[in-house]
This record gives structure tokens, sequence and C-alpha cells, in this order.
């Protein structure tokens, strides 16, 4: 295993170093980073053009001066790497420090809800195949994945942000909007659900209704502009997610299970006022972590009392009922800081913003409001991000998923006469995310060339704008370093993907054999 | 929870007889025409076939055509570079140069069906906005075929040559080839298109399609390997045929279904990837003209006058969809293992045929 490793180690260098010879020539040769200079008619651009021939080694042939770069990132090895000057004189890795960061928060969140989004969908279309929810599915991802971001960026920002900060002024749903959402979530429901013709029309009716009636009460009851959970509806949705998550984990008849959720939700409730005592007074991220890592201790604690032969499936059941019920505790709290956000003078009753990556005029002393500043920041290009990569998950996971259900395994445990959830959840899904999450850690990777198209049009300052601004000034170091890194993360990326695989695959052997 | 139920019943009676029917459909009949039957069977990918077919005679036959010394007028009156004046008249909300493009019928109290003078508005200076995006597709779609040549022909030479031969010549093909795909399309298209845009779409498009090969040569190559194996080749090489023969005759028409899809899914992208470089400007650059540089221009003018940004869009969608529905299509119809869902009718009939054959058995 070492020496596979070792051994894909060095083909990663040298691809790395073939790759950025070819667009470093490719770069060099395409263009004069002096052109603007030379037809300058300032009197100091011969002066400039002397400095910056000097400082950037310009009269190197470019094959030569390749080297002299690669001379600084091999300082990779003792542990300084050097990406060069930018044209401006600055060190491109300055540039680049902050430029990373960024970056990987905006890609970060879109892939986590693409991932689970797409997943969840394709699994659906999967058991569902050639239904009309399946063909519906199939051609919404067609049609995303024929979408141009930035043109549907532009549409998020008019009718996602703007209109809808609009609708904040004044937030009553009119009636013509709840019953077009009430359809819809009817439709989709009826279609998820499937089943007899009147099953479907019962499901519908059902889904509108609540869709309807929530509607209302939520504009009756000002909630678009304060909204909250309280005590008394997170424990309505907690006791929610209790069943959601036995159900699909061990299933609702599992009643050792159901009861350790169903005491995980009241606990959620024993510990709301301490827990809102803890946010208000202790407001950090290592905060939020620790009562996450509480939470899913105390579920672990609750399955076991509560197990009687099977600890695993019911420790696992209420811990992860614990984590998903902290995380609405959290949501809470972020709601309850909704009404001051909207009110200060920086947001002004408008609070998705359509452009930047934070509100400068905000103040960033209070740990919420902030945070919350962020996440509304990251909205819109979350939602361009996911739309086009959730696609391929659905279009995957659909596909992975029908081969392992034509698998004779599967054709054996259902013939040992277990439920078809346990077929489908434990047997089938589990199988379907090896290829996956290899597909998931190289997409990670491209995604950041993804970014750069999101960058530009939401006006966010990451890698993207470093490598426009690199393009447009003819500034190789700086172009130079932003392929390296996207590069190098790709092809570690795909490294770790092939590690991760046969891992998870006992079938795979790597580094066995030629 | 009801999504984990499933018919058990129905599965397990109509397997058989769906193989059956399967079968019987495709007796007698040559792989090619295996294939045909399959795509045109297929009807989304059918639909867009005849979309994108329409789509690309619409918009090219709309301006005039310049094929070496001919020259094709174009049925629409007016050109990329006329500026007729700005229509003021009847515009809502005191804009100048909006659309005409009417589509509601006069009874509903519209103004009727028609195209009107401009039918998609005019831009900032007048010039007709219709053949400003019929111009910009016209350089999408050519952009499309171009990558798709080339990318294709490459990828198909390169892959083959390093599955066919192995050794030392896949070795360097295959390490070139990871060079390549290790650099985002999209930096490199960046690169390329910066320097070389202002030469032309049809450069660009070349130059894009010299580096969009990777993914396809892989294919190829492992396509190729895995071929190269089988006996028919073997009894090939001992009828003495050449590689020459080998290749062309044996190994690529099996390989030709993993080319057309993948050279579809490869077109698609190359639209979507030509629009976005000209969205932010290095792509196609004024005064040409292309779908993505219109959306750039306009997408600040969104709510004062969204018509010029809606029509590029659908342009590109529409054209992106259909090819990837075409790709789908060929997907399922190349795929020996694919069986097309039967409908009830088809069961219907194949239970009858069962039925018939059975009592003319015993009889």
């Amino acid at each position: 295993m070492f020496a596979y490793i070792m051994r894909r180690l060095g083909i990663l260098l040298v691809i790395l170093f073939g790759s950025s010879f070819i667009l470093y020539n490719l770069a060099a040769i395409s263009g004069d980073p002096l052109e603007g200079l030379r037809t300058s008619s300032e009197p100091s651009a011969k002066q400039q053009i002397v400095t910056l021939t000097r400082e950037l080694n310009l009269n190197v042939p470019p094959p030569a001066r390749y080297f002299l770069w690669l001379r600084g990132i091999l300082g990779l090895f003792v542990g300084h790497i050097d990406f060069g000057n930018a044209r401006n004189g600055q060190p491109v890795s300055g540039l680049v420090q902050h430029a990373i960061p960024v970056t990987i928060r905006l890609v970060t969140m879109a892939t986590i809800v693409a991932i689970i989004l797409g997943i969840t969908v394709g699994i659906v279309t999967a058991l569902r195949q050639y239904s009309r929810f399946d063909y519906a599915m199939t051609f919404v991802s067609f049609l995303m994945y024929s979408l141009p971001v930035f043109w549907v960026a532009v549409l998020l920002k008019q009718y996602l942000a703007i209109r809808f900060n609009t609708f904040l002024r004044n937030p009553t749903v009119p009636p013509g909007y709840i019953f077009a959402f009430s359809c819809m979530s009817g439709i989709f429901w009826a279609g998820v659900v499937s089943g007899s013709r009147k099953r479907v029309i019962q499901i519908f009716v059902i889904v509108a209704v609540a869709t309807g009636a929530l509607l209302e009460i939520l504009s009756l009851l000002n909630w678009f502009t304060h909204p909250g959970l309280g005590p008394i509806f997170l424990f309505a949705s907690a006791v929610g997610t209790a069943f959601g998550v036995t159900q699909v984990s061990v299933g609702i008849r599992n009643k050792p299970a159901l009861k350790a959720a169903l005491a995980m939700a009241v606990l959620a409730l024993i510990s709301y006022y301490p827990s809102q005592y803890l946010f208000k007074h202790s407001p950090h991220v290592s905060t939020l972590v620790l009562m996450a890592l509480f939470t899913i201790l105390l579920g672990a604690i609750v399955g076991r009392i509560f197990a009687k032969i099977d600890r695993g499936p019911v420790m696992r059941t209420s811990m992860i009922t614990g984590f998903v019920i902290s995380l609405l505790m959290v949501l809470d709290k972020f709601m309850q800081t909704w009404a001051p956000y909207m009110e200060t003078d920086a947001i002004n009753g408008r609070p998705v913003p359509t452009i930047g990556q934070a509100n400068s005029l905000l103040d960033q002393s209070d740990f919420w409001m902030s945070t919350l500043d962020t996440l509304m920041h990251l909205i819109l290009p979350t939602i361009a991000l996911t739309l086009i990569s959730f696609a391929g998950y659905v279009r995957f996971t659909r596909g992975t998923l029908l081969d392992v259900l034509n698998a004779d395994y599967i054709r054996t445990a259902r013939a040992k006469g277990l439920t078809e959830r346990t077929v489908v959840m434990r047997h089938a899904f589990r199988n379907t995310l090896i290829p996956l999450t290899t597909i998931i850690v190289v997409d990670f990777a491209g995604i950041i060339g993804g970014a750069i198209i999101t960058e530009s049009v939401f006006g966010w300052v990451g890698m993207g704008t470093l490598f426009r601004q690199a393009i447009s000034s003819f500034d190789l170091n700086l172009l130079m370093a932003v392929f390296f890194i996207t590069a190098s993360l790709s092809v570690v990326a795909n490294l770790i993907a092939d590690l991760l695989y046969s891992a998870l695959d006992p079938r795979i052997r790597v580094g066995a054999g030629k | 929870m009801a999504i984990f139920k499933r018919k058990e019943v129905e599965l397990a009676t109509t397997d058989a007889s769906e193989n059956a029917i399967a079968n019987k459909e495709t007796e007698g009949l040559s792989q090619r025409q295996i294939v045909f039957r399959r795509f045109v069977g297929h009807r989304a990918a059918m639909i867009s076939v005849f979309v994108l077919a329409f789509l690309t005679l619409f918009v090219y036959s709309a301006l005039d055509f310049k094929l070496g010394p001919w020259k094709i007028h174009g049925w629409w009156k007016y050109r990329i570079e006329d500026i007729p004046e700005l229509r003021t008249k009847d515009c809502p909300g005191g804009n100048i140069g909006c659309p005409t493009l009417s589509l509601r019928p006069k009874f509903l109290g519209g103004a009727g069906f028609g195209l009107g003078e401009h039918p998609f508005g005019q831009d900032d200076i007048g010039r007709d906005y219709f053949a400003l995006v019929m111009k910009g597709a016209q350089r999408s779609i050519m952009v499309m075929f171009v990558v798709g040549i080339v990318g294709g022909v490459l990828g198909t030479v390169i892959g083959a040559i390093s599955g066919f031969f192995r050794g030392t010549i896949d070795a360097v093909l295959m390490r070139f080839t990871d060079f390549i795909i290790t650099i985002p399309s999209i930096i490199i298209g960046s690169v390329i298109g910066f320097h070389f845009g202002n030469l032309g779409a049809t450069f660009l498009a070349f130059y894009l399609g010299l580096f969009s090969w990777t993914g396809l040569s892989r294919l190829v190559r492992g396509e190729f390997l895995k071929l190269r194996e089988l006996e028919f080749v073997d009894a090939a090489r001992v009828a003495g045929a050449s590689n020459r023969r080998i290749i062309f005759k044996h190994i690529l028409p099996n390989a030709v279904g993993v080319i057309i899809v993948s050279v579809t899914l490869l077109m698609s992208g190359a639209i979507l990837l030509e629009t976005a470089l000209s969205y932010i400007g290095f792509g196609v650059v004024a005064p040409d003209v292309s779908l993505g540089l219109l959306i750039s221009q306009y997408q600040d003018s969104f709510t004062s006058r969204p018509y010029l940004f809606w029509y590029p869009g659908f342009f590109i969608i529409a054209i992106a969809l259909s090819v990837n529905f075409i790709g789908d299509g060929l997907r399922d119809a190349f795929d020996p293992r694919q069986r097309r869902r039967l409908s009830l009718r088809d069961r219907r009939v194949g239970q009858i045929q069962a039925t018939k054959a059975k009592n003319k058995g015993g009889e």
C-alpha cells in the first residue's frame, strides 16, 4: 500500500510538472505583458518596461523562464513556497492566501447541498423508475445541465433577492401564490410517494391543503419578518425529526429506537432554555461544535439505555436524531437574530444581498449577526452552484442504484425476507455510496474551477477574481498560482478517490499486481 | 413509508415475456438497424433532433450567409450592422426599442400573432436585437460543431492509437492526456480565448477543440483495449488483416457508440463553455456577437428591459438541451444492456403472440 501511494505521488508530481509546463508556455506565447506599455505615450513607460522586464525575467525565453518559476514552487519541499510576484510587485502568495478561504467557503456549502439533494432525488427516481416523477426529474436534471450559470444567476438575483426583499416590506402571501405553491408541493409529494390512483389523489390533497394552511398561518403571524421556532415548535419539529429518522434508519416498528429518538426530542425541550443561555453568553463556533458533539454523545447514551438486542442501530438512530435537533436549535437562534438583523441600518429591511461576500457596513462584533450576514451572502451563489452540480448527482445516483438493485445479493436479501426498506437503505444504498464517494471527491476539486464564473457574477473576491485579473493583465505568476492550486487539488482529489474506493470496496485492491 | 413499496408480482411475471418481446423486436435486424430503431423510438431525442435542425436552419437562413463566392440573402430584413431608428411609440414605461413580437391573438385583446418590426426589440444604439441574437446563435452552433469535430477526431485518433498499439506510445500519449486534462477547461479556454478571441469565433472554436479531446481519448482507449482482445480481432489477424484494416473495419465500428455519445456531450459542453467565456470577456469579443456577450452586456438592464436578457438565454438553453437529449437517446440506443421499457400495449401484443404460439405448438 505504502509503495503504491508513493508511486502514485510520483506520477502526480510528473503530471503537475507537465501540465504546468504546457500552460506556462501557452500563456506566455499567447500574449505580451508589455504590450500596453510599448504603445503607451507616458514618459515613464520606458522605465516601467525595464523594471518589469528585470523583475519578471521577461528577457528569458518562456521555456527557460518556466524553470525559474518552478524553482520557487519547489520550495514547497523545504516549507517555503514562492509563487513569485504579481505585476504590481505584491507577492502572489499573499494574494492567494486571502482568496482561497473565500472560494472554499463558496464551494463547500454548494457541494454539501447538491450532494444531499442530488442523492435523495436520485434514490427516489431510481425506486420510482419510469414513473411520471422519474420522467419529470430526468427532464429537470437535463434542463439544469443545459443552464448557463451566469444566466441563472441574474434570474436568481431578480426573483429571489430583489423581489423577495420587496415582498418582506409587506409580508402577506397573495392567494394566487398560495394556490400555486400548494399545487406544486402537492404534485411533487404525490409523485414521490406514488401508488394507486386513489392514494396519489389523497396525498395530493393532504399536502396541498397542509402547504396552503402553513403559508396562510405564517403570513398571518408575520412569520416572515419575525421568524422563530420557540420551545413548542422546536419540540414539535424535534418529534417529527425523531419519527422521520427512525423510519429511514431502522423502521418505525422498532420500538426501542423510536423511544430513544423521542427521548432525544424531550431532552431538546428540556435543554431549550439552557442552550439559549449558552448561545447568548458564549457565541463562538467552538461552542456550536462542542454542543453538536455533546448531543451526539448524549444520543449514544440514550440509545444505549433504550436498546434491547440491537444496540448499534438504535444508538445510531438517536445519535442522528440528536444531531439534526441540535441543527434545528441553531437554526432557531438564527431565526431569532433575523428581526434585529433586518432592522440594522446596514440591512434596512432588504436582507437578501445580490452581490459581495459580506456587508461591510454591518457591525461585525456580534457573532450571530455576522454569521447570519455571511450565510445570507452565501444563499444566491450556493443556489446557483447547486443547480449545476445537482443534475450530475441525480443521474449518477439513479444509474448506480439501478445497477445495484439488479445485483444478485439484492435478490438474496429479498429472499431472506428482509423488508424493502432494509434492502434499499442497507444493502443497495450503501453499495451505491461507494462509486458516489469517488465522484464527490473529484467533483469538489472540479467545482473550484467552475466557481470562477459564479464569483464573477456575484462579485466575490476569491480565486476566480484573481484568475480574471491574471488573464486580463497578462500576469503569468498570478495565473500559474491559481492554476497550480486548482490542479494540485484535483490530482490529489483523484488520488484520494482511488484510495477511498479501495478502502470502501474490498473487491478493488490497489497496487496489487501490475 | 410507501416509497419502499414495490410491485413484486408484476415484476416477476413480466420479466420472461418482456425478454421474449424484446428478442422478437430485434429478430433479423442488423446492429445498425437496431440502434436506429431504438433511437427513433426515443421520443425526447427525436423531438430534439427536429428542434435542433429547425433552429439551425432558422438561425442560419435569417441573416446573409456567405459561402465562398456565393452569397445567400437572409430572410430577415435587418443585418447586425444596420442601425434603424429606435422605436419609441407604444413602449411601456417610457422605454425605447421595446420588442414587437406578439403571440397573443386578437380575440384575447392582443395585437395578433406577428413578428412586427423588431420582434426582440432593439439594443442601446438601435440595432435590431433579433438579428443580433440570430448572429449569436449562429456563433454558438458553429462553435459547438467545430469543437465537436476537432475534439472528436483528435480524441478518437489519439485514443485509438494508444489503445491499439499499447506500450510506449500508449504511455506517452496518455501521460500527455493527463497533462491536458489537469488544466481546467475554463482556465485553458480563457487563456486561449483572451488572446485568440479577436482572431474570430472560428479560430476560438478551433483552439477550444484542440484542447477538449482528453476525456474522449481516454474512453476510446479503454474501448480499444477491451475490443482488441476479443476473438473476432484475433480471427481477422489470423486471416491476414493489416493493422489499418483491423482498426477501421473491425474495432472502430464497435467503438462508435462510445465515440458518438461522448462527442454529443462534448458539444453541449462546448456551447456552455463558449458562452461562459464570452460572458466573462475572454471569448468572442465585440464587435463580434455571441449569446454570452449579449447577456453580459444587458444583464444590468434586466429590470427595465428584460427581453434583452431572456432571448439569448432561451437560445442557449434550447440548443444545449436538445443536444443533451440527443446524446441521451444515442446512449440508450447504443447500450445493449438497455432495454426499452415496454408499454402496456406492447405487453398485451406480446402476451397474445405468446399464447398464439403456445396454441400452435399444442395443436
